[in-house]
């Protein structure tokens, strides 16, 4: 109770949690972004997302070691894992794209192992970081202080989401996905090729978590094994906003950082995760007794 | 079958029966100039590198011995050599592995493994087949609250990490007049057995100069951002922030404290140099407090390797890197058999293990002297203060090379 107090008695750190948890809800909203795009155009739940953005974080720390800014990691990144995803979906999603849900769930579970043993043969298990030579900003005389590299974040994640809205809407390609995503047979009885808008989407997907890995080894840390706790969350967000809802998924993903926050905040960083997937537990209650009564209402 | 075919058969194989025999004699031979010993290491998965480190310091003590001929037991001198296999950082492997080389292997003593949690899964298989297992890397104290018998660990046990940092900050508070019951506390240990470990040694001194704890949070071990925790710790402005959660740990709580510009007078972390801070974060882990086991500008010294300093002049020239105290304490841990087996006089198991239990030396790494329950009795933890870019060490004072800066600056001051 004591620490509940504290946000109310000292606002400051009350937005200080709040900024905290929507900076770090930017890099989950990206991951379940990509996600999202997967599993709706796709039917298929991605389990190796989080390896994604951990080989984000490996491109990143390859430029800090040659010696160039991070920073120009991001947009690298991006291009190397949209290669990455585009490259893995003709080698192993292709072949179990239309099965059933299991056996992509297994496939890329596979996929997420291999990865990791792959990253951790080459980079070894060591945690690293990439210095990306931003600074903080402190206001309120050093009570509030936010990380520059947390806002480019947040700008990054808000204009990647926007691209991608506009692509997706105006685009070709976008509306092909769009399609293959309503109906893929039907998209392919119109004439698209199917696999070739799988493969973009897949590789899209990487793109998307690469960029945000580069972000996550300047930001926090990485190491060969930190894909669940993004995995896990960008499935929760997916859930909570519901396919084929991009803007939900910004708003979601933002969210759960900032209730993650508090909750670290209130209960101690122990019942963090447990708050979150409690709160999934009473989010998905409450959308099913909404949905019961709507259907009252149509009979 | 007719006769001479028979008799070149017999011919063959009398000539393979010989020859069998001669390998098998010779064999027989070999094992007794040298002294066996086993160790699953973890080569590779997620503790690979702290596992390298652990065989690096296993093979430059053989090396050293066998480079001043090997081991005297009795009248005969040995040669020493180590079997290795890679647990894959995983206990279910270690305790397999173990059990192969004592049953298949035929290996009669055993070296440790790296981490808690695989000597926690190899030790009640060396305790079923009664092999004496010296080990560097296994520090929980819930090693040793088992009745292990064979069970001897070279290092400071888990609860003594963080408990100089307490004493240094009661110290610290008398000295500028104020009562250490004043001082606040804040906590942030990994849960797992060996963060835990570490709280429970601190907790015990905290209660006993009757400070207050105002922030216990138990990280996840899946944690990737601090930052609740560290807008807990600037609300409510503690005197001292301990936090232990290995090299990911360490590495969070360095970076976040700066982002966030958390100013704490005292700042103690385990794992500084595993998790590289200093190479890392640069001038940002300036004045924060480090525990380790070791430090080569302690004065300890032995016959084989001399001071500690010689000690990593030596590993830097075969490895070409300076020697975390992971290596240093699996060296420790070949020379504390070395020195038993002398002893003992005997390559029976039991004799070497009585011998084992009775050690009482000084290597390089620090003394030896084990208690019943196994574990190293005879050597402190070393505390390091990060200052200008370096590791000094500032407790205990017998060892301090730099003074303690307190309280550290804050951030707005840097």
């Amino acid at each position: 109770m004591d620490n509940v107090l504290i946000l109310f008695n000292q606002p400051v750190i009350f937005l200080q949690v709040v900024v905290d948890g929507i900076l770090f809800g930017s890099i989950l909203a990206l991951v379940a972004y990509g996600m999202a795009l997967v599993w709706g155009v796709m039917k298929v739940i991605n389990i190796a997302q989080g390896e994604f953005v951990m080989l984000g974080g490996y491109v990143a720390l390859k430029f800090a070691d040659a010696g160039l800014s991070p920073l120009w990691a991001v947009p690298a990144a991006t291009v190397i894992l949209f290669c990455v995803g585009w490259i893995l979906y003709w080698l192993v999603v292709h072949w179990v794209v239309d099965k059933d849900i299991f056996i992509s769930l297994l496939a890329t579970f596979g996929l997420s192992i291999f990865l990791q043993q792959i990253v951790n043969q080459i980079f070894s298990a060591d945690v690293r970081t990439a210095e990306s030579g931003l600074v903080s900003r402190s206001f309120l005389d050093d009570r509030l202080v936010v990380a520059e590299i947390k806002v480019l974040a947040f700008v990054l994640a808000a204009i990647v989401g926007g691209i991608l809205w506009v692509f997706l809407v105006r685009s070709r390609l976008g509306q092909a996905i769009r399609a293959t995503a309503q109906n893929s047979r039907a998209a392919r009885l119109m004439g698209i090729d199917t696999n070739h808008v799988y493969a973009m989407t897949f590789g899209l997907n990487a793109a998307i978590c690469g960029g945000a890995g580069a972000l996550v080894a300047m930001t926090w840390v990485i190491h060969p094994y930190l894909g669940l706790s993004y995995l896990v969350r960008s499935f929760m967000i997916v859930v909570v906003a519901g396919l084929g809802n991009l803007p939900g998924v910004i708003v979601a993903g933002l969210g759960l950082g900032a209730a993650e926050n508090f909750a670290g905040f209130v209960f101690g960083a122990e019942y963090q995760a447990a708050f979150i997937f409690s709160l999934l537990v009473v989010i998905l209650v409450w959308r099913n007794w909404r949905l019961g009564r709507q259907r009252r209402y149509l009979k | 079958m007719s006769t001479p075919i028979k008799a070149v058969l017999a011919v063959f194989v009398a000539i393979v029966v010989v020859a069998a025999g001669y390998f098998l004699l010779k064999e027989e031979e070999k094992k007794v100039d040298s002294i066996v010993l086993g160790a699953a290491v973890s080569l590779t998965g997620k503790y690979a590198t702290a596992g390298n480190h652990t065989k690096k310091g296993y093979d430059l003590a053989v090396a050293r011995i066998n480079e001043f001929g090997g081991v005297k037991v009795g009248g005969d001198t040995y040669k020493v050599k180590i079997i290795y296999y890679d647990d894959e950082s995983t206990p279910a492997r270690g305790a397999q592995l173990a059990e192969r080389l004592i049953k298949q292997d035929k290996v009669k003593y055993l070296l440790g493994p790296y981490s808690s949690g695989l000597t926690k899964a190899i030790a009640p298989v060396t305790e079923k087949y009664k092999v004496p297992m010296v080990e560097g890397n296994g520090a929980s104290t819930s090693l040793f609250k088992n009745g292990y018998k064979y069970l001897f660990a070279v290092l400071s046990t888990t609860q003594f990490y963080l408990k100089g940092a307490i004493n240094l900050a009661a110290e610290q508070a008398k000295k500028a007049g104020r009562d250490p019951k004043t001082l606040k506390v804040a906590m942030a240990f990994e849960n797992d057995p060996f963060s835990q470990d570490v709280r429970a040694g601190v907790v015990a001194d905290v209660k006993r100069h009757g400070m207050k704890i105002v922030i216990d949070d138990k990280l996840p071990p899946e944690i990737n951002d601090m930052s609740a925790t560290l807008a807990k710790v600037k609300a409510l402005k503690p005197d001292i922030l301990l936090v232990s959660g290995h090299s990911k740990g360490a590495a969070l709580v360095v970076r976040q404290v700066a982002a966030m510009k958390v100013s704490v007078p005292m700042l103690a972390i385990t794992h500084c140099d595993s998790a590289k801070v200093i190479k890392k974060f640069k001038v940002k882990a300036n004045f924060i407090l480090c525990a380790s086991q070791w430090d080569r500008s302690l004065s300890y010294r032995d016959n084989w390797f001399g001071t500690a300093e010689e000690y990593a002049q030596l590993f830097e020239k075969t490895y070409k890197y300076s020697p975390p105290y992971q290596a240093a304490e699996s060296t420790a841990a070949v020379l504390t058999f070395a020195d038993a087996f002398k002893r003992s006089g005997s390559l029976d198991p039991e004799k070497l293990r009585a011998a084992l239990a009775a050690t009482d030396m000084q290597t390089f790494y620090g003394n030896i002297r084990f208690d019943a329950t196994g574990k190293n009795i005879a050597k402190p933890m070393v505390l390091y203060q990060i200052q200008g870019g370096k590791y000094k060490v500032v407790a205990p004072l017998k060892w301090a090379t730099s003074k303690l800066i307190h309280p550290a600056p804050s951030w707005d001051k840097r």
